[in-house]
Formats: structure tokens, C-alpha cells, sequence
């Protein structure tokens, strides 16, 4: 052994150093700065050019934005008021606001029906989406789409009621025979289902629709933005067991089923939604029974589900997928059948994985229902193309709708995907 | 002693259909079978006495009949008595052109995005962060009409060029940008080559061809003399000169010129014309596309472990050779397939050229020939063939892709 | 006693390191490090996870920046001038836990990019000097085979190689066994100690006592970002001074 080493190796600290606070030139609001913005030169310039677009970009709309114009009746109206200065013109939102979000045709005096929807829409859909509600919400999670329909398109309090007394004798008669055979249970509810549908059907009176307590309202006067989230609400919602099946059929050993699953989901994932929705706008009606007139709305509703469900049996699929095989066989050692397998094991934990999938599919659906715009539907987008712009007062107002409209759908799209990321930091920290 | 004897044959009982395995698979898609019979033969006898009762028939025959409309924007040579056959064409090939500049121009936006969104700088960090989220959450569709108004709304149109001391001008006297589309100079061949000006354009793309050879021998070239030496010579000025000198000394034998927009009357004559429709579909495609590229694009290279970066440090190699020989070949197997469905997802938005009107295969079969001949079921169906088609040809490329570059595991 | 651990260390300083203080934002993670390395001298250095053992041999080869203090290695200070970390880095190799080979590579081409981009070696001769280094770890015939193919032993074993093959002067290592199936930790233990009877300077985050105890000159034990106590390895695990080496000891040896 080297002398110098065994002279200087044995050391044993005094005591414990405390922690101190960095040096002042390491921290604090100038280093930041000197890091983060102008670290070196090209970081530098690009932090000028940054704050110049920022500047040019505020420029151009602060003064249009706080020199607004909310009470006028006009364009022109406005022009004379602003008298050549920048300025945005909201009284169009003032005097229009309701017929950008219900439609034009929507009795006013009946607002307060979709109101009320939308209120219980959120009461139904919090224990969904928070695990940590109580489960005994989800009774009125299963109640509201039938109170909604009811609120919303009025009518006779009969039909609703029946179609719920429907899937209630179906689902009763699920449990009781479901348990020895799942296919007993599953085609006895059905049939219990439509038995109670047909003889519901006959029961309601003529003319009840006219003497209900809430007045009826037809499909095609529903508009403005509300119409674009209820075809967003609906078809998610129908839409997920639909893609669940469709997912769950499309790595089913059986071939036959298989196969069916693979031509409609490459199919409908091939075709932008503007085909499916001239298929519904011109071409669905010619596939029902002659003398049937199908609603535009219904029509509309079935192919966006059908175009929804495919993207999320893709994300179920992989959601299977990630699944570890092991799940697969515990499942089948411990004796389930593939219906108990799926519904107890199995789907339970990929669709929790299919989460931020799901919602991302959410998200663009309802970014895509401003196409209905384009088969003259007057969803938000078709109200600010057609009637508004159309009409002599207004024509010309274009950013202030075109930004409202902007702004609405950016809320909702915006809240959702954060709550989607919420929910992806809640389910990672949930694995270990 | 005991005989063994065979088990006893088991009776065949019908509730075997369902609870023995080897036949319940067998029942399920005979039922599966017999219902899907049933929904066929009902759809289609709703779909026979319906084209009954409206004196319609399917057939493709007017196809071939005279289109009667006008299509501005156009690639080929069409007039109104061409057939509705060609004008589907003209869509086609508008469909496709759109789609290929978005997809560039998505391309470039999304990677430069993306790539400034992981920058240390914090402001160009955030206001990256704020593109992306405006145009995520905001349907395409009201940015399509959104620019399609600023095209319309906020450009001059060609009366405000007019006159000694005009409100407008044009740019560098060359471009005019006007509510009706960006006229642009347009270039053609005094003495060319070939007498058919296509040809003189083929031969422009063959040295271009050409050219991208002889970088690739070049840069072959200079990993050889890398592999000997262990010296890179620099090949920049190289790579420049053989894609300049043959690309310019080809326009100076053929003569190349100008002819640049001027106002004549009440419109611009001359130069090629870039309509506002096509404009606006192809800007509003690529600035949203972009920002879901550019989410890729960071997700790629975030995917790649920080001990990557970490490890080509430690061994000595600067910033910009660990992100071209360790990050980026990793990066892009990540970024790809996501990209590719990116472009799908532009070839698929395209069809909403409807809404501004710009003349792609769902606003000439699905739209003006749909309407005029009442054929509904034969346009629709022909103008989902195309899209089937576009996407799985896009998805064959995409597999392609994904197999040619798999990492090798055990 | 052990035999390794007597060779001759020589006077020549390798690293020294001189007040030197860590922060994380506000968080001081490194607490007045004094350290002097010799050339051959083999460190181990253990603790409680949390005390900044990774972050100290961290901050030799400039993977992290240190606020205040200095380090010099091998007579080069690390400054933020770019050509002196190229300098340091090109002398210092280093191993990490989780080995961060290069997956799109093969082991070959792992263990060459470095000196052909860095170094400017001709491919030839860098291939060579791989393949010699690759019989070093003891898996030559691997050499065409990608990461993804080779166990967790072997693909360390690579990430020596490709250290090596950059011919450094200091050797740090990472925790380069925590990350490896028991049964091929002997393997990676046993190239790390051949390279240290050749002579090699090396700096051993581990907690592999057996490993200390054989080839180490001196253990560190560090926690709560500071120098608590160092030895030789037979005084060091016999005999700790200190009340908090004892406690981590007892935990880590007791089991």
C-alpha cells in the first residue's frame, strides 16, 4: 500500500452539514430568465420573435375586444357607434345568442326545457366519470336518457315511460334467467323488451301528444349548439357498447363473427363522417319499409353512432390487448363462462385503460358534429352560415360568430381532454 | 382380469349445441349467418320496393352522360359538356392535390411545432403549447371557414389593384393575393426541348431525379473516405452544386420565363391562379393537422429514454450528433405510423371542400352530379370506393413501414 | 486479506474535487464534497438511496452541473466551456444501471460510433479495437447481434466494452448491477474486477460488498448529500466510526 494513501484515506465527518440556499447568482428570478429565455443566442432571438408575435397578435385584437359593441340592432348600427374605430360588433351575440344555441325554431318559451337537461345531464354523467361519487347516481344515470327525450322533445309522458318500463322487465328477466344461461337470459329480455314495447304502443291513446303535459317538439326544429350536444351526448353514449362488441367480436375465434367486425370497422374507419352522413341525409331512408318516414335526427344519430363505434372498438381493442394474457387464463381457471369472464374480469379492466382513448374519440366526435352543417342540419355552424349571416342586418359578422362559436367549442373540447389527463394521472397512480 | 372397454358413446343431445365447445361456436355463427340472411334480405327488399315506387333503378350509365356544370379548379382539361364521369375525375385529382400539399405543409408546421415545444425556452415552449391546444379542441371545420373568411372577407378584390394610386398593390409586382385566390407568376419554356410542354416538365423532374443520385453517391462517397481516414470531408458545397448547376443551366437552355399576372379589365389575366377555395382548405388542413403532428412529434422523442441521451454524452458526442445518430432513428419509429394516420386523417377532412366550395370528389360526384342526376345511391357508394381505396393503400404503406424498421428483439 | 486492493496506487491525481455544492432548484443536494482520486484507485461508493451517491459521479462527467466548488479531472477543470467537458468526457467512460445501449444499433456498431464520430478512428480500426474489447467482456460472437437479443448480463458487459473502446483513463459505474437477475451479476462483477487488476482508476456506485471488499481501495458512505466517512474496505465494514455508517451497515450487511 501506497504511504501517501493509507496517511490521508481514514475520514469521518464532523457533523452533520445543514442545507443552505443556493448561491444568488444560481437562483431566482434572473437565472431563470438567463436559463429559460436567453440561454444562448439563437434562444435569444427566438425569444424576440416570440414577443413580437405576441405583441402584434394582442395589437390586432385587444382594442377590437374591449371597444366591443353589445347593444346595437345592426351591422350598421354598429359602424355608426364605433364611427371608424376598431371595434368588435357583439351585439349580434346580444340580440342572436338564443338562436346560435337552440336552433332558430325552438319555441323560447321552452327553454327552459333543454336547460333543465342540460343541468341533469351533468348530475347524470358526475358519477361516470368520478369514481368517487356514490353508485347509487348511476340509478339516475340509467333514468335520464329517458327523462331528456321527454324534456326535450315534449310529447306524450306515455311513450318514455313504456320504453323504460321495457328495458326495466327486460333487464329483471336477464337477472333472473341470466344466471343459468346467458343466452336464455339475453334473448328472454330482449323478447320481454319488445313484448312490453308492442303492448305499451297500442296502449297510448291518439292524439296524446297533443293534450301532454310538455309540448312536443319535432327533430327539425332542434338547432344551434344544443343540437350539436345532444348528437355528441347520444351517440358516445349509444355508441360504447356498440364499439364494446364490436371489439370484443373482432377477436372472437368464432370466424364468421369476426369477420363481420373487421369489414364494418376497416369500412367505416376507411370513409370520412361526410359520407356516412350523405348516406343518412339520401340514402338511409331508401332502406326502411316504404311508407316509413324516418326522422332526419334518428337517421343522423344511427350513422354517427355507427361511425363513433367503430373508432372505439379500435381503442378497446387495444386496450384488450394491453391486457397481460394472464388475466385471460386466471379468468378461465377459475371456471367463468366467456360472458362472466368479460363482464367481471376482462372488460372491467381494459376499458379503464381505454379511458383517454375513449375520451379522445369523445372529443373529435363532437368536433365532428358541425358537419351535420353541411346536409342542412342548423347545428351551431349551420345557424352562423345560414340565418344569421343570411339575414340583412348582419351580414358581414364574422368574427364575432365565428369566434363565438370558436370559443364554445373550445371550452367544452378543452375541459374534457383535461379531464382526461386528470384521469390518466389518477388511474397511473392507481398502478403500481 | 378387466377388458378395457371403448367409453360410451355419447348421445347427441340438442342442448349440446350450446354448451358443448366443439359445437357452440358452430351454432353461434350459424345464428350469426341466419340473422345477417335476414337483415340483407329485409334491407334490400325495403331498398327494391322503394327504387319501385320512385321509378329509379341502380345503374351507373350516367356516368357517362353530359356533366352540364363548370369547375374552376381544375388539373386536366374539362368543360361543362364533358361527362359526369370526367367531372368525378377532375374531383378526384383535386382531392388528391389538396392532400398532398397539406400533408407537406402539416409535415413541416407539425415537425417545427413539435420540436419547439421540447425547446428549453420557456416562452416558445408555452406559446407552441397554446397552438397546439387552440387548434386541438376547435372543429376543423369552423377553421376551414374561419380562413376561407379571411381569404374572402379580408383580401382586396381585384377592382381595389385598378388606377393610378390603387388601394392595393402587388406584392414585388409579382404576386397579387386577392379575395378570389393568389395569382402567381407562371413559369413556361421559351425553347424547350421537347415541343409538348409536359414533356419539358418531365424533363425538369428527371434531373431533379437526377440530382437527389448523385447526393446520395455523394454522401456515399464521403462515409467511404469517413470509414478509411476517419475524416468526413465536407460535402455541402458539393451536394449544393449538383443540384443547382444542372437544375439552372437546364432553365437556361430552355429558355426559362415568366409570365406574370397583370390587370386587365375587371381581373387578373395571365400567371396560374391558385383559387381562394383551395387556398383556404389547404391552409386550414395543414395549420390543424399540424398541431396533432406536432403532439406526435414530442411524444416521439420524449419516448426515447433520457438514458439514451445520457449514454451518448457520457461517450463524447456533441448535442446535434446524438440527436441524428441515437434520438432520431428512434424517434421516428414512434413518430411514423402516427403520422401516416395523420395523413390519412387530411385525405379524409378533404371532403369538406363542400363548405368553401372548392371542386374535390365529394363536392363534384357526392355534390353537383348527386343533386342533378338524383342518382344517391350510386354516388355515395362510388365516393366511399374512393376513400376505402385512399385509405388502404395508406394503411398498406404504413405496414410497410412498420415491418421494414422493427426492432430486432429475442 | 484481500489481494486486489494492495496494488499499487500510483501518486498521480485523477480527480479532485474541492468544495463542491449541488443544488436541485432549492433543494441542496450535495454538501461540501472534498475528494481526491488517485490515477488506479478503485472508489466504491454506497448509501442510503436519496444522498446523491448517483448525482456525485454524475456531475464528474458533466451529465449534471454543479453550482459551486470545482472539479478537476485529470488536470482539466469542468467549466461550462464546451471543450473542456469534450476533453473530460473523452477520458472519463461510464456504466449505467439500466446499461442504455443503443437499440438500433448492433452490439458492433454500438461500440464503434463513439470513436469513429468522437475520435475520428477509421471504421477498420475501430472495429478492431471493439472486437478486442468485446473479447475482454468475453462475448465476441455477439458482435452482429442487436440489444434486444442479449440478456441483461451480456448487455452490460457490452456497455463496458463500449466505455472501453473509447479508451478512457476513469471508469464511473452507476449502480451497474441493481438492474440484473441474480444470476448474472457474477458475470459483470468479474469483468469489473479484471479491468481493476489492470489498473483501471474506477468509481463504483454499488451495493455490492463482496465486490468492495475484494477490489476496492477505499469505500465512501454517503448520505444526505454529504461525505460521512471513508476507508480502506477491511476497516471500513469492521469497524465504522460513524453512527450513521453503523446503521446503514446493519441494514444492508444484517440481512
Amino acid at each position: 500500500m501506497s504511504d501517501k494513501t493509507s496517511d490521508s484515506i481514514a475520514f469521518v465527518a464532523k457533523g452533520t452539514i445543514p442545507p443552505s440556499p443556493p448561491p444568488a447568482s444560481q437562483a431566482g428570478v434572473v437565472k431563470w430568465l438567463r436559463d429559460n429565455l436567453f440561454s444562448s443566442v439563437p434562444n435569444g432571438i427566438l425569444t424576440l420573435v416570440a414577443l413580437t408575435v405576441i405583441y402584434l397578435v394582442l395589437q390586432k385584437t385587444v382594442p377590437w375586444l374591449f371597444n366591443g359593441v353589445w347593444t346595437t340592432t345592426s351591422l350598421n348600427e354598429c359602424r355608426e357607434v364605433l364611427d371608424g374605430k376598431v371595434g368588435a360588433c357583439f351585439s349580434v351575440l346580444t340580440e342572436r345568442w338564443h338562436q346560435l344555441l337552440y336552433g332558430f325554431k325552438y319555441p323560447a318559451e321552452y327553454y327552459w326545457r333543454p336547460n333543465l337537461a342540460l343541468v341533469l345531464l351533468l348530475v347524470a354523467v358526475a358519477p361516470v366519470l368520478f369514481f368517487d361519487l356514490p353508485r347509487k347516481m348511476l340509478i339516475f344515470t340509467g333514468l335520464y336518457p329517458f327523462i331528456a327525450f321527454w324534456l326535450i322533445w315534449g310529447g306524450t309522458i306515455m311513450a318514455p315511460i313504456i320504453a323504460l318500463l321495457g328495458f326495466v322487465v327486460g333487464g329483471v328477466v336477464f337477472q333472473v334467467y341470466g344466471r343459468s344461461s346467458f343466452a336464455a337470459g339475453f334473448f328472454g329480455g330482449i323478447a320481454a323488451a319488445l313484448i312490453i314495447w308492442a303492448l305499451g304502443g297500442m296502449l297510448i291513446p291518439e292524439g296524446a301528444s297533443e293534450n301532454a303535459m310538455l309540448e312536443a317538439v319535432p327533430s327539425r326544429d332542434l338547432g344551434g349548439f344544443m343540437l350539436n350536444l345532444m348528437l355528441g351526448v347520444t351517440c358516445v353514449s349509444l355508441s360504447l357498447p356498440l364499439g364494446i362488441a364490436l371489439a370484443l367480436g373482432r377477436q372472437s375465434d368464432m370466424p364468421l363473427i369476426k369477420w363481420i367486425c373487421v369489414i364494418f370497422i376497416e369500412f367505416v374507419r376507411g370513409v370520412p363522417l361526410i359520407t356516412l352522413l350523405f348516406v343518412a341525409s339520401v340514402m338511409l331512408a331508401y332502406f326502411f319499409p316504404p311508407d316509413a318516414t324516418v326522422d332526419l335526427f334518428l337517421r343522423v344519430v344511427i350513422m354517427i353512432t355507427m361511425f363513433s363505434a367503430a373508432y372505439i372498438a379500435e381503442v378497446i381493442r387495444g386496450g384488450l390487448a394491453a391486457l397481460p394474457k394472464g388475466q385471460y387464463e386466471a379468468a378461465d381457471s377459475l371456471g367463468l363462462d366467456y360472458p362472466q369472464a368479460m363482464r367481471l374480469i376482462i372488460l372491467p379492466q381494459a376499458l379503464k385503460i381505454s379511458i383517454p382513448g375513449i375520451v379522445n374519440v369523445a372529443v373529435g366526435l363532437f368536433k365532428d358534429t358541425t358537419l351535420v352543417s353541411v346536409i342542412s342540419m342548423f347545428d351551431l355552424v349551420g345557424m352562423i352560415r345560414g340565418p344569421i349571416l343570411a339575414s340583412t342586418e348582419w351580414n358581414g359578422v364574422y368574427w364575432e360568430l365565428l369566434g363565438f362559436a370558436a370559443l364554445l367549442f373550445f371550452v367544452v373540447c378543452y375541459g374534457i381532454s383535461q379531464y382526461s389527463q386528470w384521469l390518466e394521472r389518477r388511474l397511473a397512480t392507481d398502478h403500481r | 382380469m378387466s377388458t378395457l372397454t371403448d367409453p360410451p358413446q355419447e348421445q347427441f343431445r340438442l342442448s349440446m349445441l350450446v354448451n358443448d365447445t366443439r359445437y357452440r361456436s358452430l351454432t353461434f355463427q350459424a345464428i350469426a349467418a341466419i340473422l345477417l340472411a335476414l337483415s340483407i334480405w329485409y334491407l334490400g327488399n325495403n331498398l327494391i320496393q322503394n327504387l319501385r315506387a320512385a321509378g329509379l333503378n341502380i345503374s351507373y350509365d350516367f356516368l357517362g352522360n353530359p356533366a352540364g356544370y363548370d369547375i374552376n379548379q381544375r388539373l386536366v382539361e374539362y368543360d361543362n359538356q364533358d361527362s359526369h364521369g370526367r367531372a368525378a375525375l377532375v374531383g378526384i385529382l383535386n382531392t388528391l392535390l389538396v392532400a398532398f400539399l397539406a400533408c407537406i405543409t402539416a409535415t413541416i408546421f407539425g415537425v417545427i411545432a413539435g420540436v419547439l415545444r421540447l425547446s428549453n425556452n420557456w416562452l416558445v415552449s408555452k406559446l407552441m403549447a397554446v397552438y397546439v391546444e387552440i387548434f386541438r379542441n376547435i372543429p376543423v371545420l369552423i377553421w376551414i371557414i374561419i380562413i376561407f373568411t379571411i381569404m374572402t372577407a379580408a383580401l382586396p378584390g381585384p377592382r381595389a389593384f385598378r388606377g393610378d394610386d390603387p388601394a392595393s398593390t402587388m406584392v414585388l409586382d409579382l404576386f397579387a393575393f386577392t379575395n378570389r385566390g393568389v395569382y402567381i407568376p407562371m413559369p413556361w419554356f421559351e425553347s424547350g426541348i421537347f415541343a409538348s410542354a409536359t414533356m419539358n416538365w418531365l424533363l425538369v423532374l428527371a434531373v431533379l431525379v437526377g440530382s437527389f443520385f448523385a447526393t446520395r453517391k455523394i454522401e456515399a462517397w464521403a462515409t467511404q473516405k469517413q470509414e478509411a481516414t476517419g475524416e468526413r470531408p465536407k460535402t455541402l458545397a458539393m451536394v449544393l452544386g449538383v443540384w443547382l448547376v444542372p437544375f439552372l443551366l437546364l432553365m437556361v437552355i430552355m429558355g426559362l420565363t415568366w409570365e406574370i399576372p397583370a390587370l386587365k379589365g375587371f381581373n387578373f389575366q395571365g400567371g396560374i391562379k391558385i383559387g381562394g377555395p383551395l387556398i383556404a382548405l389547404w391552409f386550414a388542413l395543414s395549420i390543424y393537422t399540424g398541431a396533432f403532428i406536432a403532439e406526435n412529434v414530442r411524444a416521439g422523442i420524449q419516448a426515447i429514454s433520457k438514458g439514451q441521451t445520457e449514454a451518448a454524452a457520457a461517450l463524447g458526442l456533441r448535442p446535434g450528433r446524438i440527436m441524428n445518430l441515437v434520438i432520431l432513428p428512434q424517434a421516428l419509429r414512434v413518430i411514423i405510423p402516427p403520422l401516416i394516420s395523420q395523413y390519412l386523417n387530411i385525405t379524409k377532412n378533404s371532403s369538406l371542400a363542400i363548405a368553401v366550395g372548392y371542386a374535390d370528389i365529394t363536392a363534384t360526384l357526392g355534390g353537383i352530379t348527386l343533386n342533378q342526376t338524383g342518382r344517391a345511391i350510386e354516388c355515395v357508394l362510388l365516393l366511399m370506393l374512393f376513400y376505402l381505396t385512399a385509405s388502404l393503400v395508406i394503411s398498406m404503406v404504413m405496414n410497410i413501414y412498420n415491418a421494414s424498421v422493427k426492432l430486432k428483439e429475442r | 486479506m484481500t489481494g486486489t486492493s494492495q496494488m499499487k496506487v500510483s501518486d498521480e491525481v485523477a480527480i479532485t474535487i474541492d468544495g463542491m455544492n449541488k443544488w436541485y432548484g432549492s433543494f441542496h443536494v450535495l454538501r461540501d464534497i472534498n475528494l481526491t482520486v488517485y490515477q488506479g484507485e478503485r472508489i466504491v461508493i454506497c448509501g442510503p438511496s436519496g444522498s446523491g451517491k448517483s448525482t456525485l459521479i454524475r456531475c464528474i462527467n458533466a451529465l449534471e452541473e454543479h453550482q459551486q466548488g470545482s472539479i478537476t479531472v485529470d488536470g482539466t477543470l469542468l467549466s461550462s466551456d464546451l471543450k473542456n467537458i469534450d476533453k473530460i468526457r473523452s477520458e472519463v467512460g461510464m456504466c449505467f444501471q439500466h446499461f442504455n445501449l443503443f437499440p438500433h444499433l448492433t452490439i458492433l456498431e454500438n461500440c464503434t460510433l463513439a470513436p469513429i464520430w468522437v475520435r475520428k478512428t477509421p471504421k477498420k480500426e475501430a472495429e478492431e479495437r471493439a472486437m478486442h474489447f468485446l473479447e475482454k467482456v468475453k462475448i465476441p460472437d455477439q458482435a452482429n447481434k442487436y440489444p434486444g437479443q442479449l440478456s441483461g448480463g451480456q448487455q452490460q458487459r457490452v456497455a463496458i466494452a463500449r466505455s472501453l473502446c473509447m479508451m478512457p483513463r476513469i471508469m464511473l459505474f452507476d449502480e451497474p448491477t441493481s438492474a440484473l437477475d441474480p444470476e448474472m451479476i457474477k458475470e459483470v462483477l468479474d469483468t469489473m474486477i479484471e479491468l481493476a487488476e489492470e489498473g483501471m482508476t474506477m468509481l463504483c456506485v454499488t451495493h455490492e460488498m463482496g465486490f468492495a471488499r475484494q477490489v476496492a481501495n477505499r469505500v465512501i458512505f454517503m448520505d444526505a448529500g454529504q461525505i460521512v466517512e471513508q476507508n480502506e474496505p477491511e476497516a471500513f465494514f469492521n469497524n465504522p466510526q460513524s453512527e450513521r455508517t453503523q446503521l446503514f451497515l446493519s441494514q444492508i450487511l444484517g440481512h
